[in-house]
């Protein structure tokens, strides 16, 4: 493991332009017309331009995350949007095709309510269940992994997760404790131990419970494609197609939690460098064929527990790069483009961060400099971010075109950046929004200046 | 003699620490002086904090640190001395976010700089702030917030304040997530805190001044 994921695949280019060419091509999406499917590509290609760093694109696309704020947008609940899938479309199809961002931000994060009720998922509160209807869902922190726990998460993480995590952050996934370990199963006397555990009443219900999860999960995978049909046919290519994490944020996001990984770094350093290591390969493959299923290039990953503060310098190269590094090289290798959303700021590791290969992956900024990281990351990796979220909530339009014309004065010389936001832009005001997609598609083209 | 137990706590070297800490009772240390010696090394990792040597895991192990010593030292002061406290600091996450990660290590620190602290828990109403206002009496109110939706809560607990008359007796203090000076303007807060330790630093500027 320790030699795996060191350098990219011989034929990561040729992936590349495989990938690109199949997410340009767009087949299966219902264009509206002509002039529709003409549009999508147009946008695709500018962002290609943009990530490949080969050539200028026409002009900086414009590619906020939507977050929860089409639902504000149209005045639909958070409540109606995670349990009626009509009122979710009616919301992103308005917000997309009002206001006209370059992308589609697919609502994927907007999960469906009636399979965590089914499932009891106890990682979060989501409305009605929890926090009222309006307000978004958000996660409940605890260590739910204990520290002792490590080596069973590094002996066999599948066991792991189905025997210790699943029962308990599923209420309903509790006999799951039970299921048979499966590397044993390989002899004729194994087979009992391996079907036994299935004959118990209690298992049989928690498999009910994984059924009708998952034919809810069916319903809402087929309306979300019908949405993402109705909008991508209409001109917007999606921004993102999968979704993965870095190994230290799964492990100190939901299974350790802050505190715990945070305590971890001193008191089960090496533990922690290892379940992180065991943890890539899963997280390779898992964005790898989600990418597959919608061809797409960018799989989205949300960075967490590595910005400055959260950890020393120190920290984040011993801890938190290596194996984030693995994961991307694992990526760009099957011909991935890995979308990196830096939440927080890394102006302190800017130049760890930067040895990734070449016009390979997306670094989207929160709060980091942007000048800064156009003179270090910049000059591997395509760039995005970061109109910052209070300006968008409590500014005015006019501070919102200097912040964005600053950004195209500086991130976006010479391509190789896409405008975003440093989050989700729930709370937003409608003109701050409209002026930062408006202003950015007039003053950010390149031809112009 | 507590030097020694000074540095490691400074170090992080907790098992080295609760050693020191355990051998110094032993050989007859005045409890009440280790204490003092964790207050010290406190102080320090604050420093090196603020300086940017130290980071919040830092933070968190140097609190589980005290944490354990105080456990092993608390049942033999006979009778704690009367602390001479800085003053009252009010602390909760406000209506509708959940979160209380960077709270908790701003309570740490109040704490640890001598403050008299209630924290009031996560997604408190603007009306609990203002009960707890009423019957603790603070000098400073700290409110806490990861998400956006926090920007509008802060307004409201802050107006909710100024409604029941007690603005003028308090300061208050944002920080948190997506929290910026921008969101002091808009909520009417008296400051932003970047961080935990700018949060303490405030609280000490505004109880020294009262």
């Amino acid at each position: 493991m320790q030699q795996r994921f060191l350098e990219v695949s011989a034929e990561a280019e040729k992936k590349q332009e495989e990938r690109f060419s199949v997410w340009l091509k767009g087949e299966g999406i219902p264009f509206a017309d002509a002039d529709a499917a003409a549009a999508y590509r147009e946008r695709v290609s500018l962002m290609k331009d943009a990530i490949q760093l080969r050539q200028q694109p026409k002009r900086i696309p414009v590619c906020p995350s939507a977050g929860f704020y089409p639902m504000q947008y149209a005045g639909v609940t958070m409540y109606d949007a995670m349990y009626d899938y009509r009122a979710l479309g009616t919301a992103w199809e308005a917000y997309h095709l009002d206001l006209e961002p370059d992308a589609y931000s697919a609502p994927t994060t907007i999960v469906p309510g009636r399979v965590l009720d089914i499932l009891d998922l106890k990682l979060y509160e989501w409305p009605g269940h929890g926090v009222s209807h309006e307000r978004e869902y958000q996660y409940v922190e605890a260590e739910y992994m204990k520290a002792e726990e490590y080596q069973d998460l590094i002996d066999d993480p599948t066991a792991f997760f189905l025997n210790l995590y699943f029962p308990r952050i599923f209420g309903a996934l509790k006999p799951l404790a039970a299921f048979p370990l499966l590397p044993p199963v390989n002899e004729i006397p194994m087979v009992v131990p391996l079907a036994a555990p299935f004959g118990a009443e209690n298992m049989k219900g928690a498999l009910e419970s994984l059924a009708k999860a998952g034919d809810e999960s069916l319903r809402w995978r087929s309306a979300l494609r019908e949405i993402g049909g109705r909008i991508m046919g209409r001109g917007f290519p999606s921004f993102a197609g999968g979704f993965t994490k870095a190994p230290f944020d799964v492990i100190g996001d939901s299974l350790r939690g802050t505190r715990g990984v945070m305590l971890d770094m001193f008191r089960y350093a090496d533990e922690l460098k290892e379940a992180c290591e065991r943890l890539i390969p899963s997280m390779i493959k898992c964005a790898v064929a989600a990418c597959n299923v919608t061809g797409h290039i960018m799989p989205f990953i949300p960075l967490h527990k590595g910005a400055d503060g959260f950890m020393s310098r120190e920290q984040f190269k011993t801890f938190y790069w290596p194996s984030l590094r693995k994961l991307i090289i694992g990526l760009v290798s099957e011909g991935l483009v890995p979308q990196l959303f830096a939440e927080g700021a890394y102006n302190d590791r800017l130049d760890v961060i930067s040895d990734v290969p070449k016009g390979k992956v997306v670094w989207w900024f929160d709060r980091t400099d942007m000048k800064k990281a156009k003179e270090t990351v910049g000059r591997v990796a395509c760039l995005a971010g970061n109109v910052p979220l209070d300006l968008l909530c409590a500014g005015t339009p006019d501070e919102v075109k200097t912040h964005c014309r600053d950004l195209i004065d500086g991130a976006g010389v010479g391509g190789g950046f896409i405008l975003s936001t440093g989050a989700g832009i729930q709370g937003s005001k409608k003109e701050n929004v409209k002026t930062m997609i408006e202003f950015c598609k007039d003053y950010g083209r390149y031809g112009k200046r | 003699m507590t030097e020694a137990l000074v540095q490691a706590l400074v170090d992080m070297k907790e098992a080295e620490a609760l050693q020191r800490a355990k051998h110094l009772l032993a050989g007859g240390t005045e409890p009440l002086e280790i204490l003092e010696s964790c207050s010290r090394a406190m102080e320090i990792v604050g420093q090196r904090f603020e300086k940017g040597v130290y980071f919040l895991p830092h933070l968190m192990m140097a609190g589980e640190m005290l944490k354990e010593i105080s456990a092993m030292i608390k049942p033999l002061v006979q009778e704690q001395k009367a602390e001479a406290k800085k003053g009252r600091v009010l602390i909760g996450t406000v209506e509708g976010d959940i979160h209380d990660i960077g709270k908790n290590i701003v309570v740490f620190l109040l704490e640890a700089n001598g403050f008299e602290v209630r924290d009031i828990g996560i997604n408190q109403k603007p009306a609990k702030f203002v009960e707890a206002i009423k019957e603790f009496q603070p000098k400073v109110v700290g409110m806490s917030g990861l998400l956006t939706l926090a920007f509008d809560s802060m307004k409201k607990t802050v107006e909710a304040i100024k409604e029941a008359g007690l603005r003028e007796t308090v300061r208050i203090v944002i920080g948190g997530g997506v929290v910026t000076e921008k969101i002091k303007d808009y909520s009417g807060a008296d400051a932003y805190a970047p961080d935990a330790m700018a949060g303490v630093r405030l609280a000490k500027e505004w109880t020294q001044r009262r």
